[in-house]
């Protein structure tokens, strides 16, 4: 089906058609070199940070166990290639151009051979993509095309981007090379499977495996992959440098992808096979990406092979297994030979971007003729499958003209050698451009840097200046607080050598520093300064008869200490009074506390006297004991005394506060008593005598208080209900007439049981009786309108 | 008589309406020009090294803006010269021996075992590129290190190396090809001739 719907291709600019070499290694499928002794695994085998290892020498790990985590966004974790040892962690052999050697983790092989345990997913299709994209990056996958940038992240490098195609590499364009070829014969359905995954990530509306026509085995075994599902196997013509990305993304779309941007931007994704052979084993199987398929050959190699060799063998077994001649080896190469570069040692392992090791001899790949001057022929420009003109970068970059190299777009040279292949002066073209671009690359750096460096330079002076401003600040608040107080000081001795007075010191006895008070203190220093002020006038005076400042001077300043000294005296005299009160009290309770220790110390002497003489006590200490008593009797008959006497306990003041007391609640119950029936004239007469005994009980506590030795309690007076004038009014009228009514009752009964006339009385009480009820009425009537109130 | 006197008209009519265009357009469309010193910074390696004489590298390019030679910056050396140069429309100058030598790119090291602690280096270090505390051993980040050799001398037990910054895989760089008049025996003496 995909063979008959065959899409049109389109044609790149430039190009070059090398000779092949493809057959030799072609011979033998995939072979499985022996597990090496020793492998040798790079920290840093991708495009990105380097990877932080997480396993210490001495450690025992698993095939596929992680020893290495990725460091950042754009970088990859490793994974042990076969069960073993850590043998060391440090600089160690690294295939690149340099020699030059690189952080690696050294695992010596147990020769089991043993997997860590693995997760393979059965259905990937039932899973996130999100969760498919974490397990490949777990995996370590990166782009084994040849440039090795993460996979992961290059999937989803536009995440706003809705990726429309996926296109496939199959091309392998560079001679000699045949590891993507050898993949796709024999690996055909693997690969597929890791499309698939690809596309249940990405969900692209197309998927495009472009492969050459110069590979029909693997064409074939390709289309019988595919077989019925939504990918088309596109043929195009053999050309080098089809196999570049944005080359094959020319010939299989016709869009170019723009300077400096990713295929990404135009919603394409370009995956090599060797990658998604990578990505079915990570998801189906669940192994990490630990071996690679790699091209072996070369004329120096008598058995030129493909292998799946475990990342980290090193370069020398492999060559050895495919049977390599040292005596024809004359240049050992990693990649192809127009894009690879001179490997200077054999002891470097494989990485994850050897897809070619090529030991030529010296036929095979010869010194370069010596350079000729350029003619100008531009046969270079018509090869260039990247528009460029690569005469006019040549000749920048002889100038160092590193601006107008990039003008004329350096960066977008993919370094194919195309322009060297063809040029009559064997103009080593690229390596000028490689050149170059190092020197652009490292000059970005450093202008990078010293931005960086300035930015921090200038913090940092800012931040000294504003350390400096701080202390000055500091200096400043500093030097005003110690000049406030000493104005203040100055002011204060001023004031009272002012307005206080002084006779001469002399004449006034000092009394002891001991017994001063703060301010005392500062009178009598004030007082002494001028005094010395005064002295020293003197003097100067006495050396200097003539001086008439000093002798104007003499007056005021004996004034000045005068009056310092009058000011102190004055206070001395002041607070010597002042704590001679509270002294006897405080006597008073002091000689009792003496006493009693005295007693008790008299009381245990005497004791122990006691014990010391036993049953059978001297003379002597009879006298003693005797005399001890005596003393402890005598001191302890002066103890109570004084003792009763600090307790006054002031049985009038109780009474008048419990009378007081209990008058309040009798009159509060009958207040709401009355307050229920207001009517009820016994319970008004009753309210009455109460109220007076209640001021009468308060009356009587006052007096007990004031003659009580014990001081009052400090009260605050709370009144709760403020009592109007017109209610007072009304109650006192409420009582007299009622004290009235009562008094009439009497006398009726007086008169009943005396049997005289009792009409006047009974008329007494009715007119009574009434003006009770009014005064009544008007108390309860003015009650229930301030309640309304 | 009147053609004059329109002519002068039309002439100081126009005159007067181009004026206020371009009065409107130099308010209107005024460019804050990046000022020379701030250039001439940016061109500066920023080591901040004081070797041209100035404490550190805006006060020279200052001092160039204000006339100075362009030649007295050894570490940004040749490149930073012929930068200057192109920038300035001056002639460029070999570098003045005076202020010292260009030389490759270092980095301070503390042999650390020898450090006591004292601060000293911490202070001189123009970008705090040392890490450390009283009594407690420092160190020299190198990715912040400008190789200015600052903290070298005031250090009381000359306990600071400055050392070539190491060439690693990531950042070592191809070499340009050699120059092909040397491969010919004939031309050998050209250049000298």
């Amino acid at each position: 089906m995909t063979a008959a719907s065959p899409i049109r291709i389109w044609d790149i600019p430039g190009g070059i058609h090398p000779q092949e070499n493809k057959l030799q290694s072609l011979g033998h499928g995939i072979e499985t070199p022996p597990l090496p002794r020793e492998l040798i695994v790079p920290l840093q085998q991708h495009i990105g940070a380097r990877a932080e290892p997480c396993v210490a020498v001495g450690d025992k790990v698993l095939k596929g166990q992680l020893i290495a985590e990725a460091s950042g966004f754009v970088s990859c974790p490793l994974h042990a290639p076969t069960s073993g040892t850590v043998t060391a962690i440090g600089p160690a052999p690294y295939p690149h151009a340099s020699g030059l050697e690189e952080w690696a983790i050294r695992i010596e092989a147990d020769g089991e051979d043993r997997w860590c345990e693995l997760d393979p997913i059965s259905d990937f299709r039932a899973l996130e993509p999100a969760a498919l994209l974490d397990i490949i990056r777990a995996s370590g996958i990166s782009g084994l095309g040849g440039a090795g940038f993460p996979t992961a992240v290059k999937l989803k490098a536009r995440p706003e981007q809705k990726i429309h195609t996926l296109i496939v590499n199959g091309t392998e364009c560079e001679p000699y090379i045949t590891a993507d070829d050898s993949a796709m014969r024999y690996r055909a359905e693997q690969i597929v499977s890791g499309i698939e995954v690809l596309m249940h990530i990405l969900r692209p509306e197309q998927v495009l495996i472009g492969i050459e026509d110069n590979k029909p085995e693997a064409i074939e075994a390709m289309r019988a992959a595919v077989g019925e599902r939504p990918m088309q196997v596109v043929v195009f013509p053999t050309k080098y440098p089809s196999g570049g990305e944005k080359q094959l993304i020319q010939i299989l779309t016709g869009k170019e992808v723009p300077s400096g941007g990713l295929p990404a931007d135009l919603g394409m994704v370009c995956q090599n096979v060797g990658t998604l052979l990578a990505i079915h084993d990570a998801v189906v199987l669940g192994q990490p990406l630990i071996k690679r398929i790699t091209t072996l050959t070369g004329d120096a190699l008598s058995h030129p092979t493909n292998v799946e060799a475990l990342i980290g063998t090193p370069i020398r077994e492999l060559l050895t297994f495919a049977g390599l001649q040292p005596e024809k080896l004359y240049r050992l190469v990693m990649g192809g030979p127009m894009m690879g570069f001179t490997l200077q040692s054999m002891d470097a392992p494989i990485v994850k971007t050897t897809n070619c090791l090529l030991a030529g001899s010296k036929a095979e790949l010869p010194p370069p003729p010596p350079a000729q001057p350029c003619i100008r022929c531009g046969l270079c420009a018509e090869a260039c499958p990247a528009s460029l003109l690569p005469q006019q970068l040549h000749f920048f970059a002889l100038g160092k003209d590193y601006d107008q190299l990039k003008r004329q777009n350096l960066f977008d040279c993919i370094e194919c050698g195309a322009c060297s292949y063809v040029c009559p002066s064997s103009i080593p073209l690229v390596q000028y451009y490689r050149a170059a671009k190092s020197e652009i690359r490292a000059l970005d750096l450093q202008q990078h840097k010293a931005d960086h460096s300035r930015q921090r330079f200038e913090h940092r002076q800012e931040r000294l200046q504003r350390e400096a401003e701080q202390k000055e600040r500091d200096r400043i608040a500093r030097a005003e607080k110690a000049a406030r107080l000493k104005a203040a000081k100055e002011a204060e001795a001023a004031k009272q050598a002012d307005s206080d007075a002084a006779v001469p010191a002399a004449d006034a006895p000092a009394p002891k520093a001991g017994g001063l008070t703060p301010e005392q203190k500062q009178l009598k220093i004030a007082a002494a300064t001028a005094q010395m002020a005064l002295k020293k006038a003197q003097k100067q005076l006495t050396a200097n008869p003539d001086n008439a400042d000093l002798q104007a001077q003499i007056p005021q300043l004996e004034q000045a200490a005068r009056e310092a000294q009058e000011a102190f005296d004055k206070a001395q005299g002041e607070v010597s009074n002042q704590p001679a009160a509270p002294a006897p009290q405080a006597a008073g309770e002091d000689d009792a506390k003496k006493l009693k220790i005295e007693a008790a110390m008299l009381r245990a002497a005497l004791k122990k006297a006691e014990r010391a003489a036993g049953d059978n006590p001297s003379d002597q200490q009879q006298a003693e004991i005797a005399k001890l008593r005596e003393q402890a009797e005598a001191a302890e008959a002066r103890v109570p005394a004084t003792a009763a006497a600090k307790k006054p306990v002031d049985e009038t003041l109780k009474q008048a506060k419990l009378d007081l007391a209990m008058a309040r609640a009798a009159t509060r119950k009958t207040e709401r008593a009355l307050a229920e029936s207001p009517d009820d004239a016994d319970l008004q007469a009753q309210l009455a005598t109460q109220q007076q005994a209640l001021s009468a009980a308060e009356k009587a506590l006052h007096e007990a208080e004031n003659s009580s030795p014990i001081p009052p309690p400090e009260r605050q007076r709370v009144d709760k209900k403020p009592v109007d004038e017109q209610l007072r009014e009304l109650k006192t009228n409420l009582a007299t007439t009622k004290a009235d009514f009562k008094r009439a009752e009497r006398e009726l009964k007086d008169a009943t049981e005396a049997g005289g006339d009792t009409a006047a009385a009974e008329r007494e009480l009715a007119t009574r009786r009434a003006a009770l009820d009014v005064a009544a009425k008007a108390f309860a009537d003015y009650m229930a309108s301030k309640e309304t109130n | 008589m009147s053609m004059i006197i329109t002519a002068i008209v039309v002439l100081l009519g126009l005159a007067l309406i181009f004026g206020a265009v371009l009065g409107f357009a130099a308010v209107r469309f005024k460019v804050d020009g990046d000022p020379i010193v701030d250039q001439i910074n940016n061109l500066l390696p920023q080591t901040q090294c004081g070797q041209c004489g100035h404490p550190g590298c805006r006060p020279y390019a200052e001092g160039i803006a204000n006339g100075e030679p362009i030649n007295k910056c050894p570490p940004g050396g040749e490149s930073t010269i012929q930068a200057l140069a192109d920038l300035l429309d001056v002639e460029a100058l070999p570098l003045d021996a005076e202020h010292g030598e260009e030389k490759p790119r270092m980095v301070a090291y503390i042999r650390e075992a020898e450090c006591i602690g004292c601060t000293k280096c911490i202070q001189a270090c123009p970008v705090d590129a040392i890490l450390g505390a009283a009594k407690q051993m420092h160190t020299v980040i190198v990715d912040e290190c400008t190789g200015c050799d600052l903290c070298v001398e005031p250090c009381p037990v000359d306990c600071i190396d400055m050392l070539p910054l190491p060439t690693t895989p990531q950042n070592w760089k191809w070499d340009f090809p050699l120059p092909s008049s040397a491969l010919i025996a004939t031309d050998a003496n050209r250049g000298a001739a």
